[in-house]
């Protein structure tokens, strides 16, 4: 076992080091050290301490977004070489997310992408003004298994309803979860155009998302 | 019914909240942002301008950046005082620095239902009731749209907002609901229609064109083509930046009223390169994102110091203020609403920011209350009775009252007091009832405040739109909705 250089690697997650994340990825590498071991036992242990502290109030936004990328650099290293060799890592469900067409306020929606990635979830941000067609061709592309899509203004909302109505319209509404989010959203509106889920903030969305596939 | 608008004016208190050399670094700064990150203006029609006008404009990224000598002479182009005009020219807006008006928060996309006291999705109807409200309420000086009309099409909502505004009220419409080029051309066809002609909509615009800016440093493409297209018109435009300490900005606060300045005045200074001399306003409703979470406060420490900095620098670039107060983070009319709302009201109004917004709306601007529109109003009440200060004269320090009562006694039965007492102010919605009949009751400024709304709304009659012009707006909007605009467009 590696068990220094696994702390090390919940360390550099847990205090948000980037750089040190992606040096102690390929030290792992270099040392011909498992991948998959490295994220379970290295930066899964740092991201789910930062998570655990952050729902108790007991860490900022700022240090959760930060632990986030740290992992994600890691992840970035790893990830190749597991392609490599086979493996993959377990994850929860594959997510397409956007801000929708027409709208391009993104940070609620970036907050979203970094929580779900964060708690085991595979993200495919697709950005901003994303077009319904695209979202679905993504979906189809990556299998995915949930469609989250925010929007900030009233007037684009309403495309959060022509995405389901297209996804109905082609036939494949049950192969994939809706789950909407944005300032102006609300539960009712989620509701009347039939989304699987709804969340007003980016943690509650994990949770959301994990009960709309089944996980709790 | 009462007509006259309650502003104000001659302020007898005052507050330094920024030394002038801190405006003079904040400036600076902010133009060091502008000529070397830029910012993004993502409107072809808009990277046109910057680049006949000499700024760097990479068009892939739609980010300029521009000299500070640029933005400086742009920004000297604009008029520092100008009129924002009423359907009945005694409600005319004078913003000349020294008046503080308030008008209405935007948008919403609920509201707590008035006879049921239920939330629901907003619509048309809310719009033009709360705008019926807004027309008697003297504290209500201008009407932004309130709530979305969500059972109205997203293309032609913003038009069906303003018309049922001012089908229901004499007084100016700011609206913050437009942000398309089909819409906006609309919006000039409609206003040049309540005002009678292309030049009266120049010289007494009814209407003004707020948009918001997409912090950090950047713009909505849509909103930048509709702010041109209104405002070759010659209507007031206005960018409000909502920059968030945190998330959309830095953490700390001077440098978020940076981020917040360089996007504002990038875009005043926009407008005025396209169209010299358009009255302008710098708009903002900066607060601070909630560390745990990430989420929009509307309210706190630095909200409210945002609301009284802000109007310093508006007026270090010699333009007015339309500034976020009120609409509170609070989810319902709360010990929160009064708190966040009487300071960010008071910060704002003692600076003399020439526009307050914010009044009626709850949880971050989503939720609207007839009966927090009544109590902000009160908070204004309130606020301009302190603004007053206190007077001191011969007839003030009573001195003659005073050695007549002596020694004991008491000032009810003094002439003096008699002359006097209707000076002292009077509230509304406080509950100033002895504790019995509180207690008896139990009710208070919220059931008050509710069932003023309900008699307002029963029997207010705001004076009505001429039916040749309600007719002529209704076919602006019917040809938008007929797709006519973008026909015509592609012509």
């Amino acid at each position: 076992m590696h068990i220094d250089l696994f702390n090390e690697m919940a360390k550099s997650v847990i205090d948000g080091e980037v750089d040190e994340a992606t040096n102690l990825a390929q030290k792992a590498l270099e040392q011909d050290i498992e991948p998959l071991d490295a994220i379970n036992n290295g930066y899964v242990i740092g991201i789910n301490d930062v998570g655990e502290k952050f729902s108790k109030g007991q860490c900022f936004l700022p240090e959760l977004v930060m632990a986030g990328e740290a992992m994600k650099a890691a992840l970035s290293v790893l990830e190749p070489e597991m392609k490599k060799r086979g493996t993959e890592r377990e994850v929860l469900g594959n997510v397409v997310l956007a801000t929708i067409q027409g709208d391009i306020h993104d940070i609620g929606k970036t907050l979203v992408g970094i929580m779900l990635s964060a708690n085991g979830f595979r993200v495919f941000d697709m950005g901003v003004d994303v077009k319904i067609d695209a979202l679905i061709q993504k979906s189809n592309e990556v299998d995915a298994n949930i469609i989250a899509v925010s929007a900030l203004l009233t007037t684009t909302m309403i495309n959060q309803r022509t995405l389901i109505e297209e996804l109905n319209k082609r036939g494949v509404r049950d192969k994939v979860k809706v789950m909407v989010g944005g300032a102006p959203v609300t539960r009712d509106w989620a509701d009347e155009i039939g989304a699987d889920g709804y969340s007003e903030d980016a943690i509650g969305a994990v949770s959301v998302a994990k009960h709309v596939l089944g996980h709790n | 019914m009462p007509k006259s608008i309650k502003s104000i004016s001659n302020p007898q208190l005052s507050l330094n909240i920024l030394k002038n050399k801190d405006i003079e670094t904040i400036h600076n700064k902010t133009i060091e942002i502008i000529e070397n990150v830029g910012v993004r203006f993502p409107s072809a029609r808009a990277l046109d301008i910057w680049e006949e006008s000499g700024a760097v404009v990479d068009r892939e990224a739609q980010v300029i950046k521009a000299s500070g000598e640029l933005i400086e002479s742009a920004l000297k182009k604009a008029p520092p005082k100008y009129i924002l005009a009423a359907r009945d020219s005694s409600q005319n807006l004078l913003l000349d620095g020294d008046h503080v008006y308030v008008g209405t928060d935007g948008c919403g996309v609920e509201v707590i239902d008035l006879k049921s006291g239920k939330r629901r999705r907003s619509k048309l109807d809310d719009v033009a009731n709360i705008a019926l409200i807004a027309d008697y309420l003297e504290e209500i000086a201008f009407h932004w749209v309130p709530v979305s009309a969500q059972d109205y099409p997203p293309e032609s909502r913003g038009l069906h907002e303003l018309l049922a505004i001012w089908e229901n009220s004499t007084k100016h419409v700011q609206t913050e609901s437009v942000y398309s080029i089909a819409e906006a051309r609309a919006s000039v066809e409609m206003a040049s229609v309540i005002a009678g002609g292309d030049q009266e909509l120049r010289s007494c615009p009814p209407l003004s064109i707020m948009q918001c800016t997409t912090s950090p440093l950047g713009h909505d493409g849509g909103s930048l083509d509709a702010a041109l297209t209104v405002a070759e018109a010659g209507i007031p435009v206005g960018f409000m930046t909502m920059a968030s300490c945190l998330t959309t900005g830095p953490a700390t606060l001077a440098g978020n009223l940076v981020v917040g300045n360089a996007e504002v005045i990038s875009a005043l200074a926009l407008i005025q390169l396209a169209y010299p001399g358009t009255p302008v306003f710098y708009a903002a409703a900066q607060t601070a994102s909630d560390p745990r979470t990430g989420v929009y406060t509307g309210g706190g420490p630095e909200d409210f110091l945002f609301g009284a900095a802000t109007n310093l620098l508006a007026d270090y670039y010699n333009v007015p203020l339309s500034m976020g107060a009120f609409a509170t983070g609070a989810k319902e009319p709360n010990w929160q609403a009064g708190v966040d709302n009487s300071l960010s009201a008071f910060m704002a109004s003692v600076v003399m920011s020439d526009m307050l917004l914010g009044v009626g709306l709850l949880h971050g601007s989503r939720i609207w209350s007839f009966e927090q529109m009544l109590m902000d109003c009160e908070i204004f009440d309130l606020v301009w009775k302190m603004l007053q200060g206190i007077p001191v004269n011969d007839e003030t320090l009573a001195m003659e009252a005073i050695a007549s009562v002596g020694p004991g006694g008491n000032f009810l039965t003094q002439k003096h007091t008699l002359d006097h007492m209707h000076e002292l102010w009077l509230p509304k919605y406080m509950d100033r009832r002895s504790y019995n009949v509180w207690e008896e009751n139990q009710d208070g400024g919220r059931e008050w405040a509710r069932q003023e709304a309900i008699k307002i709304l029963e029997t207010h009659q705001p004076e009505p739109l001429d039916p040749k012009q309600v007719d002529e707006l209704n076919k602006i909007i019917l040809s938008v909705e007929a797709g006519s605009q973008v026909s015509v467009d592609a012509s």
